[in-house]
């Protein structure tokens, strides 16, 4: 058998799930969709004495909006949100990436939640969340924690997260109106984990750019923002000349790891380039969605 | 740097219900190609070894066992999943269907004749599951894209045939009426 001797109990509620991490915490791992988890369980590398899966908490999987967030449940698979309308229309950012995380047969068990735990550093959504500046709702003993991006994400493949805590919420603020965002990766097949990722989101004041955020995935241990080039963009116009500039500033204080599917040096390159690109399209978009938006609002929007 | 805003507890600290201790067995009962199983199982048993040793339904084969080759892909509840990154016991009270359940006796399913006739196999390895893959897809979308199709496939590895014949027989079993049921599968809302 592959995985390690482990014992395994499945809460049917929040309550349950945090009296097992009260009583197992350092020596348990919470399982949601287990397309990172089981791997590593397959490999050996981690070793659990007990597995709480947390898949029998049905009311952990809702898509709801609420003012001028998104509320993505911890157990919302990724399938459900890629075919939402909700987040397609309130935040196109978020339903970009979710297509480029792993393949469909993925997506069908991987959690939304378990993607941001796990806190993958070549991983989409924490990129997505950083440029959003989203936050995560974390359950423990003492109540509710909502955590930044920028406290929840603390290195590589490890947050804020405590061992008798469980994610239970991930909030996307929407986008500002007049904006449109992207989400550009370079990976070596689709479905891949990506060698260089970027997030672009763009608020157009005619024909400036009033404000953008920029987001990496893959270039460093968590997601990383890019507020040199972003404090650059504001109030400049995206000639050419201008988003290379931002390209440059983005990537020149990355510090790229070097592996054997890319060097560090190539990685930068492509970062530029890939910020380049995905400011050009995401202001293309602001332009769209503003003539949109002129349209009488539906109902539901 | 900071912990985070602390926003007021909105679960109050509960003080819990009995809740079963973790174990290393479980009892599971499941539905497979429509019929009912009952089996005990060790909970870190995968499904697809599940499938393969326990029930003897050795179609679901295992390449990469991390999730990446999508040979053991089987549907759950008529989803496509890799069945080596499912705990048998995390099946429990659902629905499995494996590429057992697609030909009735010798006939193959159109698809099954589909990949025969258009070189969508070669060694076969890989081919029970993006058989599952493509069964789900064709179910969904009788007609589907060129890139629908490939990015169905494109969760699977196969070292043989090139992917061009596998793609030819599923865009031409595409429209055949019976492409998208399977007998033993029971009606899925």
């Amino acid at each position: 058998m592959k995985p390690p001797p482990f014992r395994y109990a499945a809460p049917r509620s929040v309550a349950e799930a945090l009296a097992l991490l009260a009583e197992y915490g350092p020596e348990a791992k919470v399982l949601a969709g287990g397309q990172s988890l089981v791997p590593l369980l397959n490999m050996r590398l981690v070793r659990p004495e007990v597995i709480v899966d947390i898949n029998p908490i049905g009311r952990l999987a809702y898509i709801r909006r609420r003012g001028d967030r998104l509320l993505v449940g911890a157990l919302t698979r990724q399938r459900d949100v890629e075919a939402s309308a909700l987040v397609a229309r309130a935040v196109p950012l978020l339903a970009e990436a979710i297509r480029l995380v792993g393949h469909p047969q993925i997506r069908n068990r991987g959690t939304v939640g378990g993607s941001i735990a796990h806190a993958d550093p070549a991983a989409e959504l924490p990129a997505v969340l950083a440029a959003l500046d989203g936050e995560v709702v974390v359950v423990g003993p003492a109540g509710t924690r909502v955590i930044g991006w920028e406290h929840f994400f603390t290195g590589y493949l490890t947050t804020a997260v405590g061992p008798d805590e469980l994610v239970t919420e991930v909030r996307f603020p929407l986008p500002p109106p007049r904006s449109g965002s992207a989400f550009l990766e370079v990976a070596r097949r689709h479905g891949d984990f990506a060698l260089v990722g970027v997030a672009a989101l763009v608020q157009r004041e005619d024909g400036r750019i009033a404000a953008a955020r920029l987001a990496f995935t893959g270039v460093g241990p968590g997601p990383l923002r890019a507020p040199e080039a972003e404090a650059f963009l504001a109030g400049r116009e995206p000639t050419p000349e201008v988003l290379a500039e931002a390209g440059r500033l983005a990537a020149a204080p990355l510090e790229p790891p070097d592996d054997i599917h890319a060097t560090s040096t190539y990685r930068k390159e492509v970062a530029a380039v890939l910020v380049r690109r995905a400011l050009a399209a995401a202001w293309d978009r602001a332009a769209a969605r503003r003539r949109a938006g002129r349209r009488p609002r539906d109902a539901d929007g | 740097m900071g912990e985070g805003t602390v926003a007021p507890a909105r679960v109050a600290p509960v003080r819990p219900r009995r809740v079963r201790p973790p174990a290393a067995t479980a009892t599971v009962t499941l539905t497979v190609n429509g019929r009912p199983v009952e089996a005990t199982v060790e909970v870190r048993k995968t499904l697809a070894d599940f499938l393969r040793e326990d029930l003897g339904l050795t179609g679901t084969h295992l390449g990469c066992e991390h999730g990446v080759c999508g040979a053991c892909t089987v549907l759950l509840d008529g989803a496509p999943v890799r069945s080596c990154l499912l705990f048998a016991v995390q099946a429990a009270g659902h629905t499995v269907t494996t590429v057992e359940a697609l030909s009735t006796g010798e006939t193959l399913h159109p698809l099954q004749e589909a990949f025969r006739r258009h070189h969508g196999l070669q060694c076969g390895f890989c081919t029970p599951g993006i058989l599952m893959s493509a069964y789900a897809l064709l179910r969904d979308h009788p007609h589907p894209t060129d890139a629908q199709v490939l990015e169905t496939l494109g969760g699977h590895l196969c070292r043989c045939t090139g992917y061009q014949g596998i793609v030819d027989a599923v865009l031409a079993a595409a429209g055949t009426a019976a492409a998208g049921t399977v007998g033993a599968e029971p009606p899925t809302g």
